[in-house]
């Protein structure tokens, strides 16, 4: 499969970091907010940019942009008893596909994976998709930290109800 | 359940509002929305964008007014015009895209062709049509706003005819619109760093009768409070979070807070603001933090000291000008409330740069942004679930009656020909709004 990747291109990601990103997957849809935030490392940084290539998020809005002090208070809110757009809780279900190394990137590692997520929360269900971009340092107990990820939504600029569960 | 009243005549409308209660039928029958489309909407002065968003001839943005779908241009002659973005031929949007630069506006049909003032200027097979059809008439175009006006590069159009000029409709806010261009260095600021888009399912009211409501972040953001006052102010920030968080935990303040420290006060025409809350240093400019030491120098340099202090001295948190805007000068925010149904609602919220200001705040703005009016924020998804539960909860007879009494018998006759609450925890602003809709609504 590999050799079908031009040469100068991206390569397809090692099993290990799949199972990485399977991993993120799974805390994120069962909630498991603290141990999802415990892979990131001590600066590490999430955005979800809010226009296509968006270059910067200190000088534009964001979806969400957090540094690693607001992404622990994030967090912390998720896990809190009152949190009213999260009663009752949703329910995600995330597809995690087409990972690949970027080559050129050089260190940390970036990984670009495509994913699809179902929302479904009190009568209402919503389809999320797009681009994900971790850059990952070795590390952690699953074997990698993620120094920055970065989620380019298809819909990031449409006009959208509340966005409470990260991507 | 009492018998559904038509809402046709004004003693059907007046009968929805009573002393410090308002029926539930006002956000949840489409025959009311209907009419408050026709009778607000189409009549009154409603916010269109700001001229910084249209700086140079052919410049435009699409827009809203009520369900119209609106374009704002900068016509060659340097005025901004207000169109509807309807094809005169069979009605097709003609503009597409949010914003962007057209000498001149075709429609993707037939191509017809409309000059950046709305006027008809080329027909393709024009010998084909009858001895009526006439491109000189000005229905037969892009049709104009009626009245289009600014204050202080904050654009309104109405599409009525008559009507009070806009600074007699702004009245005594328009100082708000002078505390917020006031505080750039250099005299001028400009919408930048994006939009946020939001929506929820409930009715269009419902929006700024919180924006000044100073009883509900302790409960509805006490989720984001108790998260950010557990936070450890010693994880690692870029600048973006520790705002954030200072954000949250001054949402916190206490009832007696509220009560003792922040007014609230009201104007004709349905306008309001509330008084700011913020204590925080590295929040308030007139703090004098030393981030914000190059602003106030920059101020100081441009405008003098006693200038300076004067409009830092001005400490407003959200002014509402009815309908439908929202706006802030502390964060330089501003939100436009746009009615889609009876029951569902489009919120646009922008950002604007101080011009001379430091970079470091609109850095901050857009922070605060972030945490507390975006989609994905911490703070505005909670109001945002609080409007959806209203929305499902009045389409229910059970309470026929919403209050809105908070403070009723303790108004206060305020400056300026408005009336104030006792403290900011009354709904004299929700009041005045009401006042406001029952004139608009119930005059021929």
């Amino acid at each position: 499969m590999a050799t079908i990747v031009e040469a100068t291109g991206p390569t397809l990601a090692s099993p290990e970091i799949e199972a990485f990103l399977l991993h993120e997957a799974r805390l994120l849809d069962e909630r498991r907010w603290d141990e999802w935030l415990s892979m990131f490392s001590d600066d590490g940084w999430y955005w979800v940019p809010i226009e296509e290539g968006q270059a910067d998020p200190r000088h534009t809005v964001s979806l969400m942009y957090d540094d690693r002090q607001l992404l622990e208070t994030r967090v912390r809110r998720l896990m809190q008893g009152k949190l009213h757009t999260q009663a009752p809780p949703s329910r995600t279900s995330r597809i995690v596909a087409n990972a690949t190394v970027e080559k050129d990137a050089g260190a940390p590692l970036l990984v670009r994976s495509k994913f699809q997520m179902i929302e479904y929360r009190r009568n209402r269900q919503r389809h999320f998709a797009g681009t994900c971009w971790h850059a990952l340092k070795p590390g952690g107990a699953a074997g990698y930290r993620i120094c920055w990820k970065k989620v380019e939504l298809a819909d990031c600029d449409s006009m959208m109800d509340g966005l409470t569960v990260p991507f | 359940m009492a018998t559904q009243l038509k809402p046709e005549t004004a003693e059907d409308i007046s009968a929805l509002i009573q002393p410090g209660r308002v029926h539930r039928r006002v956000y949840s029958d489409p025959a009311i929305f209907d009419l408050e489309m026709a009778r607000i909407f189409d009549r009154t002065w409603i916010y269109v964008g700001h001229e910084s968003q249209v700086k140079a001839p052919g410049e435009f943005v699409t827009t809203r007014i009520g369900r119209r779908p609106m374009v704002m241009v900068r016509h060659a002659d340097g005025e901004i015009r207000v169109l509807h973005n309807q094809c005169a031929h069979r009605g097709t949007m003609v503009v597409s895209t949010d914003a962007g630069h057209a000498e001149e506006f075709v429609c993707c049909y037939h191509g017809w062709t409309y000059g950046t003032d709305g006027k008809l200027i080329r027909v393709p097979l024009q010998h084909g049509y009858p001895a009526h059809f006439n491109p000189e008439d000005p229905n037969t175009a892009m049709v104009a706003a009626s009245r289009v006006d600014s204050y202080r590069g904050f654009v309104f159009a109405s599409l009525s005819p008559d009507g009070p000029s806009l600074t007699d409709f702004l009245g005594y806010m328009t100082t708000s619109f002078d505390d917020m261009a006031d505080r750039a260095p250099d005299g001028e600021i400009e919408v930048a760093g994006g939009v946020f888009k939001h929506a929820f399912d409930g009715n269009w009211k419902l929006y700024l009768e919180n924006l000044c409501d100073a009883a509900h972040p302790l409960f509805v953001h006490q989720s984001s409070i108790d998260a950010a006052v557990e936070q450890d102010d010693g994880a690692h920030t870029d600048g973006a979070g520790e705002i954030g968080v200072r954000q949250m935990r001054q949402n916190g303040a206490p009832y007696k807070f509220w009560m003792e420290q922040v007014g609230i006060w009201t104007y004709p025409n349905g306008h309001s603001f509330l008084g700011d809350y913020h204590d925080d240093e590295k929040l308030v400019a007139a703090k004098r933090d030393p981030v914000f030491a190059d602003y106030i120098k920059a101020m100081e340099t441009a405008k003098g000291a006693e200038e300076t202090q004067r409009i830092m001295e001005v400490t407003r948190w959200n002014s509402n000008v009815y309908p439908n805007l929202s706006f802030m000068s502390q964060f330089r925010q501003l939100r436009v409330v746009h009615p889609v149904s009876v029951n569902r609602t489009e919120v646009y919220t922008y950002s604007f740069r101080l011009k001379g200001a430091p970079d470091k705040m609109f850095e901050d703005t857009i922070a605060f942004a972030n945490v507390t009016n975006g989609t994905g924020s911490l703070v505005l998804t909670d109001d945002l679930e609080t409007y959806g539960r209203i929305g499902t909860g009045l389409q229910s007879a059970g309470a026929e009656w919403i209050e809105v009494g908070r403070g009723y018998d303790s108004d206060v006759p305020g400056d300026h020909g408005g009336r104030a609450g006792r403290d900011s925890t009354s709904e004299v602003y929700i009041r005045n709004m009401y006042d406001a809709w029952l004139g608009l609504m119930t005059e021929a």
